[in-house]
């Protein structure tokens, strides 16, 4: 049984995808333990197979070889439907273009989340705790992309959920926006101690985590606990 | 060598080939209507033509009391007039022993050499009459297969009052008969009518008419002029009972192949409108949709140096190919269904021989038709590809702008869930967009309740005429107008359990300058065998003068109640009377007139007169009834009601069933084309947006409903739209298809509202089930990596 502090325990996690007459190995056998509460950043190259293994962690893909658990919850060998419910009701997703429905107001785009979710919070509360109180009304297309980040946090977090995972939050922009958008990241993972996974290829990024992890060639080179973190409001990249 | 740019074409297509394929139907069910009405119409016309010319089918026709022979040489003089046949026409009963009820027909002299001058016989089988036998006749071919009749069997037959037994020598049909039906019937009745062929000495002796003929065939000479001749005839014939002569369009077989030609035209252009329009309109959403999906090549190809035209030209192929295979398949479905159509036709339709005949033109002009709609269709998408500016097709096309729909601004809102939102909110961003995939699932619907329309129509006709206005079980006609007393005898007949006395008198009817040739029929006034009828079905009172019209006749004449009109009787006495129109009543077939019978009589002087009598009859006594019939001379003809509409029902029904299920077929094809390519784009316009739902946990059952709630929105709102359009489609065919023959009801029955929407919602299904195995293989992690 794995620790009530361990969130996610992978063991021996491969992935391998079928290209037509290649091969291509994205995860060469990771062992990993993601605790309760921490941020972490994994940081790597792309095509390092940071992303394959946050998908296979989100349950949106399942793993090759190994094995991986949520808690007591063995994922490898969970079902499509079981991996749905785990994704509503466990993970919250932030993504590298925010995936907004450009039909709902951000208010709405939270509630479609809420809706469907066991003890979530008021998705006023959420926008707040992104700093967007005052957007509620809008519609995507009427928000900045920094916004529309921060929205898409609020979706996330508001099911109130175990852990976040960020793929490549702030990909998508520049770095003065970024910052707000990491900022709130942190916010959330202080005040609701909410386990945040973020993935970049950013290395300015790993000064705010807990933990650095650093990934490339589908397999973990380096484990980095960070002595004392840094603010997002003083990173610069 | 392929170049490259058609390479991708051909990718593109095999990436969207349900779509493609789907919009190709479309097209191919217009081309394939329009082929199959023009290409129909064509091969009635072509075989009418040929027919018409090769067996000298006459132009003029005039019927008279007895005029000598020595007045043909006088109507030869007549200026225009090229060719005369003069000829005997008598009525005949017939006593078939293997069929226990009355048969009527009509026997025409032929001369004795058997070969007429005009309406020449086609023989189809034994040989023509033999100069020297009297005893010797030629029947027509639906008569002979009705009964199985071949040359050699006897025919029991009663000739002016007088039973004979003659020999049928040959099988044959004439243009004069293509479309066989009794005057004043509503269908041919091949069991109970026929057409016998007699020489004309033979006919002479048994009518009395030695030396004489009663009905007189003519053929014109180029540029002479039909109203002239027809002056000139009925002037020189009205010392001779002459009943009005008539040209092609009133001679009823011709009459009746001009309206079934009209109805072919109308569905060579309504149906074909309707498919296109409907292709057009798919064409352009999904030729918009690839356009802004592939802005990136666009930009790319631009790039590299491909003019805005050449870039223009390479999605207009791709929407040539769609039209190519549409037109390919409909022309192939057209002739299958055309020569189908003909076939049909020649069940009902007399004619030797039918050529079918698919004119090159006819497929040309549907593939012209169907480029143009399409061209149409995707020229705003196809312009707009080719115009891009390379540097702003590189960047992602801007987010859709949404805002809350007027649903919920009224205060809905509470109400809707986040789904529902989305769903009216998608719908009202691109109102023109669902408001055509609306129309376009209404057409499929409208087409449905057009298709069950006829026979709606038949079956009212059939229950308004035969259940409500003719309620005898028999009506049996006399050879001349008979004394009152007739009605008595049949009245004593085993099994007659009441019966009412009737009066045909033929007529010409003028008011102001417009005129009609017609019959005046007398009734009983409180008649209840012979009701007639008012537009909301209710009786009319026969009052005890006056004359009530059709209304139909009334407007043809352009006579009002009140108006008095002017009658010409057309035998006897031809007395010429001014007599006030009562009333008008509805009817379905033919143009008559009607009178109180003692009205009538009073106007032609004639005493106590009757032509024939409607009878209510015991069922359980119908045999000894039809024997008694059959063996009382006087009795020129009989109409058996129930076995008339049985018989009509056994043909039409292999003919509704046809039509019901090409009906059903093209409307599934506009339905389900409509259908799946809305679902298609809206799951490629909204794919990220599912996917991200997916990731976010919600399962496929809801995000389907977020789709396919969008289709079955439109759907909803597009079938009682269908009804509208669909009852405005049947109005509209009702009107075209209304003659002096007949009026068809504008009568839809709740079960084809019924079955309309069934079939459109069966289409729906099975396109949201397409859509719903799509949705299993939406890539959620690739949805992630991208940017629209």
């Amino acid at each position: 049984m794995p620790e009530t502090s361990t969130v996610f325990k992978t063991r021996g996690l491969t992935k391998i995808y079928d290209m037509g007459e290649v091969q291509v190995q994205a995860l060469r056998g990771v062992d990993l333990d993601l605790y309760a509460g921490e941020l972490v950043v994994l940081l790597g190259a792309s095509g390092s197979g940071k992303s394959t293994l946050l998908n296979i962690l989100g349950g949106l893909d399942t793993a090759t070889s190994g094995e991986v658990f949520y808690r007591d919850r063995n994922l490898t060998q969970a079902s499509e439907s079981e991996l749905t419910d785990y994704r509503r009701y466990h993970v919250g997703f932030v993504f590298q273009f925010y995936n907004l429905i450009p039909s709902l107001t951000a208010r709405e785009n939270i509630a479609i989340v809420t809706e469907i979710a066991k003890d979530p919070m008021q998705p006023d509360k959420a926008l707040s705790l992104v700093g967007l109180g005052d957007r509620l009304d809008h519609f995507p297309a009427q928000l900045s992309g920094g916004q529309q980040q921060r929205v898409a946090i609020a979706r996330a977090i508001a099911k109130n959920p175990a852990v976040l995972l960020c793929d490549e939050p702030t990909g998508a922009l520049d770095s003065t926006t970024g910052i707000v958008v990491l900022d709130a990241l942190e916010r959330i993972n202080r005040e609701l101690g909410t386990t945040t996974v973020v993935i970049t290829h950013n290395a300015a990024i790993a000064d705010m985590a807990d933990r650095v992890i650093r990934f490339s060639d589908g397999h973990i080179t380096e484990i980095k606990q960070n002595a004392s973190k840094t603010s997002p409001r003083e990173l610069a990249w | 060598m392929i170049k490259a740019l058609d390479r991708k074409l051909l990718r593109d297509l095999a990436g969207m080939w349900g779509q493609a394929l789907a919009i190709s139907f479309v097209i191919a069910s217009g081309v394939a209507t329009f082929i199959m009405s023009l290409s129909t119409m064509d091969s009635l016309n072509l075989t009418k033509d040929s027919y018409y010319d090769d067996y000298r089918f006459a132009e003029v026709f005039v019927s008279l009391k007895r005029a000598p022979e020595s007045l043909a040489q006088r109507i030869q003089e007549i200026p225009g007039v090229e060719q005369v046949e003069t000829r005997v026409i008598g009525a005949v009963t017939m006593d078939i022993p293997s069929f226990p009820e009355p048969v009527s027909g009509q026997l025409v002299s032929v001369p004795d050499d058997g070969e007429a001058r005009l309406n020449r016989l086609y023989l189809k089988q034994g040989r023509l009459l033999d100069p020297n036998r009297s005893d010797e006749v030629i029947i027509d071919e639906g008569f002979a297969t009705a009964h199985a009749f071949q040359p050699g069997d006897k025919l029991r037959v009663t000739l002016n009052g007088r039973r004979d037994d003659l020999t049928i020598v040959g099988i044959a049909l004439s243009p004069e008969y293509i479309y066989q039906i009794q005057p004043g019937a509503m269908f041919p009745d091949y069991q109970r009518y026929g057409i016998l062929w007699m020489g004309r000495t033979s006919m002479e002796t048994t009518y009395d008419m030695a030396g004489a003929f009663n009905n007189a065939v003519l053929t014109l000479r180029a540029h002479a002029s039909l109203p002239e001749v027809v002056e000139r005839l009925d002037n020189l014939l009205d010392s001779y009972g002459g009943l009005g002569a008539y040209g092609r369009e009133d001679q009823l077989s011709d009459e009746y192949l001009t309206s079934e030609l009209s109805q072919l035209e109308n569905m060579a252009t309504l149906f074909p409108v309707i498919f296109l329009g409907v292709a057009a309109f798919l064409l352009n959403v999904v030729i918009s949709r690839l356009v802004s999906l592939q802005r990136e090549q666009i930009a790319a190809l631009k790039a590299f140096g491909y003019s805005n035209s050449a870039v223009g030209l390479h999605y207009l192929k791709l929407v040539l190919v769609i039209v190519l295979l549409g037109w390919l398949i409909g022309i192939a479905g057209g002739a299958w269904m055309g020569q189908g159509m003909a076939r049909l036709y020649q069940d009902f339709l007399r004619f030797p021989y039918m050529h079918y005949w698919l004119a090159p033109g006819v497929v040309i002009i549907a593939g012209f038709i169907s480029i143009a709609a399409a061209t149409l269709g995707t020229w705003h998408a196809v312009r707009k590809a080719a115009r891009l500016p390379p540097a702003q097709a590189m960047r992602p096309e801007p987010p859709a702008r949404f805002r809350q729909t007027w649903v919920e601004r009224l205060g809905a809102q509470r109400l809707l869930s986040q789904p529902a939102r989305m769903i009216l909110r998608q719908l009202e961003r691109q109102p023109l967009k669902a408001c055509l995939s609306i129309l376009g699932i209404a057409f499929a619907c409208a087409i449905l309740v057009v298709g069950s329309y006829q026979e709606d129509a038949i079956d009212y006709m059939v229950s308004v005429q035969f259940g409500l206005s003719q309620r005898d079980d028999m009506t049996v006609t006399f050879v001349d107008p008979t004394n009152q007393r007739a009605l008595y005898e049949l009245q004593s007949l085993p099994g007659v359990e009441y019966g009412e006395a009737f009066r045909n008198v033929p007529v010409r009817l003028r008011f102001g300058h417009y005129s009609h040739r017609t019959g005046i029929q007398g009734i009983e006034p409180d008649s209840d065998l012979y009701r007639l009828l008012d537009t909301e079905l209710n009786r009319i009172d026969l009052p005890p003068a006056g004359i009530l019209l059709t209304d139909f006749l009334g407007k043809r004449l352009g006579a009002q109640p009140g108006d008095v009109i002017t009658v010409e009787v057309l035998e006897g006495s031809r007395a010429v009377r001014h007599v006030q129109v009562a009333a008008l009543v509805s009817q379905f077939v033919g143009m008559a007139a009607y009178m109180d019978l003692r009205a009538l009589n009073r106007l032609l002087r004639e005493g106590n007169a009757i032509s024939g009598a409607f009878l209510a009859v015991d069922e359980r006594y119908q045999a000894t009834l039809y024997a008694k019939l059959k063996d009382t001379p006087q009795v020129a003809g009989t109409v058996i009601k129930k076995s008339a509409i049985e018989t009509f029902y056994d043909t039409m029904a292999e003919n509704i069933l046809v039509f019901a299920f090409i009906n059903t077929l093209l409307a599934g094809t506009i339905a389900f084309g409509v259908i799946y390519n809305s679902a298609r784009i809206a799951l490629s316009e909204r794919g990220r947006e599912l996917a991200s739902l997916r990731v976010l946990g919600f399962t496929r059952g809801e995000v389907s409903y977020i789709l396919l709630g969008e289709l079955g929105l439109l759907t909803l709102l597009g079938i009682p739209l269908g009804f509208l359009i669909g009852r405005g489609l049947c109005a509209y065919l009702s009107n075209a298809m209304q003659s002096d023959l007949y009026r068809v009801p504008l009568v839809t029955e709740t079960s084809t509202y019924a079955f309309a929407a069934t079939v459109v919602v069966i289409s729906t299904v099975i396109s949201g089930l397409l859509i719903w195995r799509k949705l299993a293989k939406l890539d959620l992690v690739g949805v992630l990596k991208t940017q629209e």
